[in-house]
């Protein structure tokens, strides 16, 4: 009987904390591929280069009533990079960039989430990138969120932020109009 | 007649030629700044005279097997003998896995390699994920030891000419 009643209490302690902390668990849709990582960077500073990295995986947890309470942890696996060239490709993941061998994957891991309102949050994190960990800021939005048509639960977010390659140990000289990087990302969740 | 023929001598230095410029090139262009004006030429050039390398290693393996070699001097010992055909073997196996790297770094994706402007060579196969990762692995360590091994085979040509006096080198010339 006391048994049954801890059991009970228990449970009734859980339900209770779960609606208070109602953070919800969202996995990268990474096996229909409904997620982006993508970059530009200026090319000489006539035009903009785009790629992506391809292979990638994380989680989100989102709390709608209080998003500063979201956090967020991706990694990339650094030799999927994709510039729809191979050759430069080839140089990214090299010492002049990437330096895959050594560094195979970079991470981002969210520190603090800063709502300002509207679905709009600051994600600030620590990006580990060619063996470098610096903070960055990802300004994100919320896309929208609710049931799919196979019995799941999704949210998309998108999100760009900016850095120096220069900052993570990426010196090779691309030119003055090309030293900073800007990354859009394109997140679909699945609810756990 | 214990002579290398025509067609052979002129391949030959032809081939030397074109193979040590390649390896200079090759070396130099992979030091150069974005903004050199060589940086979109020198590979071009170079990918350019890989496709002129690979038919002028068709026409040698040719004559290789459709002429006579010379035979081995009367004075050339067992070791030397055996140390100049290992040589000449392997710098035939490693040219050959040079031409199909480079070829295969220059067509991956499918991207045909241009050919001095005129024309261009498709994309004939695309064998392996990451081709241009291990095409260019290939590539690079096999340059390295064929340029090994041809400083061995030059050596072996000097010491030939100016240590023995013998005719080894002249049948080349």
């Amino acid at each position: 009987m006391k048994h049954t009643l801890k059991v009970i209490g228990a449970a009734l302690a859980l339900s209770l904390s779960s609606s208070v902390f109602s953070a919800e668990t969202y996995q990268i849709d990474k096996k229909g591929m409904h997620a982006f990582i993508e970059f530009k960077i200026k090319h000489l500073g006539y035009s903009w280069l785009k790629g992506r990295f391809n292979d990638f995986d994380g989680t989100i947890t989102y709390d709608e009533k209080s998003p500063n309470a979201s956090a967020v942890n991706v990694s990339i696996k650094t030799s999927s990079v994709d510039s729809n060239h191979a050759e430069r490709d080839q140089h990214l993941r090299g010492k002049d960039f990437l330096n895959v061998k050594k560094h195979p994957t970079a991470t981002f891991k969210s520190t603090n989430v800063t709502s300002k309102g509207k679905g709009k949050v600051d994600i600030t994190g620590d990006l580990s990138l060619n063996g470098v960990t610096k903070s960055v800021v990802i300004n994100a939005s919320e896309i929208g969120g609710g049931s799919d048509p196979w019995g799941g639960f999704r949210r998309g977010f998108e999100g760009t932020t900016e850095f120096k390659l220069k900052d993570f140990d990426i010196n090779f000289n691309l030119g003055p109009a090309s030293e900073t990087v800007l990354l859009e990302l394109y997140v679909e969740g699945i609810r756990q | 007649m214990n002579q290398y023929h025509t067609p052979q001598k002129l391949l030959h230095w032809v081939s030397a030629i074109i193979i040590l410029s390649l390896f200079a090139l090759g070396v130099w262009m992979r030091t150069l700044d974005y903004y050199s004006s060589w940086y979109q030429t020198a590979p071009d050039i170079h990918k350019s005279f890989g496709i002129v390398l690979i038919l002028i290693f068709f026409a040698r393996l040719f004559f290789r097997l459709k002429l006579p070699s010379p035979t081995p001097l009367s004075n050339h010992k067992a070791w030397e003998i055996k140390i100049a055909h290992l040589t000449h073997f392997a710098m035939y196996l490693l040219l050959t896995s040079i031409l199909i790297s480079g070829f295969l770094i220059g067509t991956a994706d499918n991207r045909g390699i241009e050919v001095f402007g005129l024309f261009e060579v498709p994309a004939l196969f695309t064998p392996f994920a990451e081709q241009e990762e291990i095409a260019g692995a290939v590539h690079e360590w096999a340059a390295y030891i064929l340029i090994g091994l041809v400083t061995l085979h030059v050596a072996g040509a000097l010491k030939h000419h100016l240590i023995d006096k013998d005719q080894t080198l002249k049948r080349m010339l």
